[in-house]
This record gives C-alpha cells, sequence and structure tokens, in this order.
C-alpha cells in the first residue's frame, strides 16, 4: 500500500494525468489472489489476472498472464462492451467472433441453427 | 468507494470475506477446498476486503461495495514490475 503510493506519485502518475484513477488495492500475503486462483506460491507473488465482474457480482470473464508479459486494455475494453450488450438485450443479441462495436450481431433462434455461415462470415473474425 | 483509514507500521494486508466461519467449520479434503475455491465464468466472484490508497488516500475497499457496477479485477505481481 505504501509503496502503492510510491509508484504512482513517482512514476505512474508521469503516465495518467492526475494519477491511477481507481484504488489499488493490496495483496500482501496472497490471501484474495489464492481465491481466485492467481497467487503464485513458488514466487510468492500475484500473476497478471484479469476478472471481469458484472454488476450483479458474477464473473464473466477473466485471463491470466505470467508476469513477464502484459494484458491487451483494448480487449478488456471490447469485452465488456460484449457482455454490457448482451446485458441489455437481455441475450437476445450476442456477439460473434471477433466482434467489436459497429459490427454485426447475431441473434440465436432456432432458425439461426446451422445457418450462421449465410449472415457472417469468417473474415469478421479478423478485420 | 471506502472510509479512508488512519495507517501504522504494521503492513496491512486483506482476505476473502466472510471465509474464516467456514474454514472453522469444515474439514474438507483438500481437493473439496480446492474445487470451492475455483473460480469459472457464470459464478459469483468472491467477495474479499483489501487495503487499498485510492487518489491520495489509504482506504478499504470491499468488492461488495460495487455491486450494480461493472468491476475490472486486476492483479500484479507487484509495484515497479515493469510490464
Amino acid at each position: 500500500m505504501f509503496v502503492h503510493k510510491m509508484w504512482n506519485d513517482h512514476e505512474l502518475s508521469k503516465m495518467v494525468d492526475g494519477g491511477v484513477p481507481f484504488p489499488m488495492l493490496s495483496d500482501a500475503g496472497g490471501r484474495v489472489g489464492r481465491v481466485y486462483g492467481v497467487y503464485d506460491e513458488d514466487g510468492g507473488v500475484d500473476t497478471r489476472g484479469r476478472f471481469l465482474i458484472d454488476p450483479d457480482g458474477v464473473i464473466q470473464a477473466f485471463e491470466v498472464l505470467s508476469p513477464p508479459v502484459g494484458r491487451n486494455v483494448a480487449e478488456a475494453l471490447r469485452q465488456v462492451q460484449a457482455y454490457q450488450h448482451v446485458r441489455e438485450t437481455n441475450a437476445a443479441e450476442v456477439m460473434p467472433a471477433g466482434w467489436k462495436p459497429g459490427k454485426d450481431v447475431l441473434k440465436p433462434g432456432p432458425d439461426l441453427v446451422g445457418r450462421v455461415w449465410e449472415v457472417w462470415q469468417t473474415k469478421q473474425a479478423f478485420d | 468507494m471506502g472510509e479512508e483509514k488512519a495507517v501504522g507500521c504494521a503492513r496491512p494486508t486483506g482476505g476473502p470475506v466472510g471465509e474464516r466461519v467456514e474454514e472453522a467449520t469444515s474439514e474438507k479434503t483438500e481437493a473439496e477446498k480446492e474445487v470451492r475455491q475455483m473460480i469459472q465464468v457464470g459464478k459469483k466472484a468472491p467477495d474479499f476486503a483489501a487495503p487499498a490508497y485510492h487518489q491520495g488516500k489509504f482506504t478499504n475497499v470491499e468488492l461488495s461495495q460495487y455491486l450494480g457496477r461493472w468491476v475490472f479485477l486486476c492483479f500484479y505481481p507487484g509495484d515497479f514490475t515493469f510490464v
């Protein structure tokens, strides 16, 4: 916690105007990380876990990376946008692979079974 | 979020909320504990409380304070790690 302050005040605030806008929590001892399955007992550290939790407190997505590689913020934001859209439509609309805001959604139902190929192209997963 | 709190010299830490009772009363095997602690999409995020630094203040944060909002909960190995 004290080091969070040092890191924020002396380095992160030089990268982000006003410093880190969200709370920086401390998990000394890894008790929280253990419950979330991200604590590395051998290294004695939490690995790079990222959990997306919806307004009901339900985990919708997570990703865990080992220490040397950072996460992709744009991908995390894409996921929250996708889950927010699903939630707004009460799951009447779902997001195919590669979806991002503005791209086509799918409307699941008996009529769509076996016919995704007619309304969605593989290249949409990549562009 | 969370009350500002006074800090002493101890290294404060957090932990799961509501876990202790279960630990004291259960005689589950290691394997069962493993299953209980497994994180799954579509399941509730385990609640916890932890000390925090936020905008110049030391506070205490509980995950349950954020019910009704979308949350990204991110873990990382340590401050000043490079990536």
